[in-house]
């Protein structure tokens, strides 16, 4: 059974595939889908209760929460692609490095990998933020790097695996230039393991950026951010909760959206791996 | 065994090094200079160059890194730059909180987790398995900072049972620790599951059940035994997840410890007590992880004997 038919049975994994579409495409229409422009104040209206005129209220500027949670859309996602492309990029590279090299450069790099594996979740995106200062992009930045070491590690492991079975063994013994080994034979091989890596890394991303935004060190207003959003909620929590909580609903059904592809696409791509965790 | 313990402190120098390296060198490399940040833009060149010295930035990267380290070596973390306080008096005030946060929310962790796990395994596709997986979803995708203030507004605001924040009573304590502990709980359950399915198709829990052994005894004596090394690993990696969390459930319930100092830190630009708090987090999930390597000794005569 192919992996498409896999993944087509498993009925929460299509579920994650259609809220991920979804998502997609409110990102890419949010102009014209958002009932008001996100930053667009009202202050006789602020934190207006939801109803007729603001589906899910207004926030403590008067603001729509629903038009600020369609275009908190597009940099929820593009934040998330952007530093999965940039955990890809610099793990691919390291990995394949350290696998292909061995030896020293080998131990050094995954004795840095495990460094970086012993931060606590957050605390290293916390201290790249703390270095860069806060801001979208380098909030994408620390994302990214966050996800690095792991991608080396899984590369790694794919390449040391690989190099050792008997058609790459044979396509070198055939004398098959490195690069084309890496294209034809190796690339094919470590991309099931990435693409489950990276869509699980999606959610992940998009916690953290929320997170880090929450902290008042990601995404700065007035951009709208899901994080953002929680966080000058917070302020009103006791007079107005749906202006906090609102929003983070939105976090998580991003999340579960890219959890749930992610679990079915690793049940789908990779069996051996179903069922843990 | 002492041997092995004293062998993995060894192993940890390297690590804590390695740690207190990256994050001096984050800052270092990275753009936006820590003094121009403090000092703000408009300070004067003479200004900027006197506290560069007094921080000990004009000397190169390795001079200063050899310092750092020689001085932590002696206990010395430096001053904290904002409060001019001993950073090693400010994370000692800050600690016992945040201590008290992870292990409560650890225990949460463990014992709703791991039970739900286990009664997932044993009652494989019934309705509380369905229920409990479904929940485990929405507990790892739940931001925890949001979860906070979602139990704020349900206990503290409508119910009106518990404490918005602050530290001081139990009763402070319930909702952070709670908070802290969501994904944890989703994340065990979700892996005491798998580990105690996988168990319970071993040949050793047949012949047990063969032999007329109760299904209880069963459970006990062989599935839960051996699906504890995999749970236990677990519970270390998840106390790292905690330490993060910590940081949000801090700012979330304004709990005084080690996660909100470092949040005032970095919006400070105090590197020195950032570095600080880093290096706690650090020597902490070294100090954890040690624990659940030893702990295999207790779980697993094999290792025991090998140690």
């Amino acid at each position: 059974m192919g992996g498409w038919a896999r993944f087509r049975r498993n009925r929460l994994a299509l579920l994650g595939l259609v809220l991920v579409v979804v998502l997609g495409l409110t990102a890419v229409l949010a102009p014209w889908i958002a009932p008001y422009d996100p930053a667009r104040q009202s202050l006789v209206e602020k934190r207006a209760r939801p109803g007729a005129k603001y589906v899910l209220g207004a926030d403590e500027f008067g603001r729509d929460i629903l038009s600020r949670v369609i275009y908190g859309t597009r940099v929820a996602l593009l934040v998330g692609v952007l530093s999965a492309l940039i955990a890809l990029a610099g793990g691919l590279v390291l990995g394949m490095t350290a696998g292909f090299a061995g030896g020293w450069l080998d131990a050094t790099l995954m004795r840095a990998v495990e460094i970086l594996l012993a931060f606590p979740y957050l605390l290293l995106a916390l201290a790249i933020v703390a270095a860069l200062g806060p801001g979208a992009l380098n909030t994408t930045i620390a994302v990214g790097i966050w996800g690095i070491p792991a991608v080396t590690r899984i590369v790694r492991g794919a390449v040391l695996a690989l190099r050792e079975t008997e058609y790459v063994g044979a396509a070198r013994a055939l004398g098959a230039p490195g690069r084309d080994l890496l294209r034809r034979h190796i690339a094919p091989n470590i991309l099931p393991g990435l693409i489950v890596y990276a869509t699980l890394f999606m959610a992940n991303a998009i916690l953290l950026e929320a997170a880090l935004s929450f902290l008042g060190l990601g995404v700065q207003p007035p951009t709208a951010s899901w994080g953002l959003m929680v966080s000058t909620g917070r302020d009103v929590l006791l007079v107005a909760p749906h202006v906090a909580t609102v929003p983070g609903l939105a976090i998580m059904v991003a999340v579960l959206a890219f959890n749930l592809v992610g679990d079915g696409l690793r049940d789908a791509l990779d069996p051996r791996m179903r069922g843990s965790t | 065994m002492l041997t092995f313990v004293v062998r993995r402190l060894l192993l940890a120098i390297p690590v804590l090094l390695g740690v207190v390296f990256v994050v001096m060198l984050t800052i270092d490399l990275l753009p936006g200079d820590a003094v121009t940040l403090m000092l703000g833009e408009h300070a004067t060149k003479d200004a900027v160059a006197k506290l560069r010295e007094h921080l000990g930035l004009d000397k190169p990267f390795a001079v200063r890194y050899l310092d750092y380290v020689a001085r932590v070596a002696r206990g010395d973390l430096g001053r904290s730059i904002q409060q001019n306080r001993p950073v090693a008096a400010e994370l000692a005030d800050a600690w016992p909180a945040t201590l008290e946060l992870t292990v409560a929310a650890l225990l949460i962790a463990a014992a709703f987790g791991i039970a739900a796990g286990v009664a997932s395994a044993v009652w494989p596709n019934s309705l509380f398995d369905a229920l409990a997986r479904l929940g485990s979803l929405f507990g790892l995708s739940m931001p925890i900072f949001w979860t906070g203030l979602v139990l704020i507004v349900i206990f503290s605001l409508w119910l009106n049972w518990l404490p918005v924040g602050g530290a001081g009573s139990l009763s402070h304590l319930v909702l952070p620790a709670v908070t802290l502990a969501l994904p944890s709980v989703a994340m065990l359950a979700r892996m005491t599951r798998s580990a105690v399915l996988d168990v319970l198709r071993e040949d050793y829990v047949r012949t047990a059940r063969a032999k007329g052994v109760g299904e209880i005894l069963v459970l006990a004596r062989h599935a839960l035994r051996n699906a504890f090394i995999p749970i236990v690993t677990l519970l270390g990696l998840q106390s790292g997840q905690l330490m993060g969390g910590a940081v949000l459930t801090e700012t979330v319930f304004a709990w005084p410890g080690l996660g909100r100092l470092m949040v005032k830190a970095i919006f400070a630009r105090d590197y020195v007590l950032l570095q600080g708090a880093v290096l706690v987090f650090a020597l902490a999930f070294v100090i954890i992880n040690l624990l659940v390597d030893l702990s295999y000794g207790l779980l697993d005569p094999r290792v025991a004997r090998q140690g």
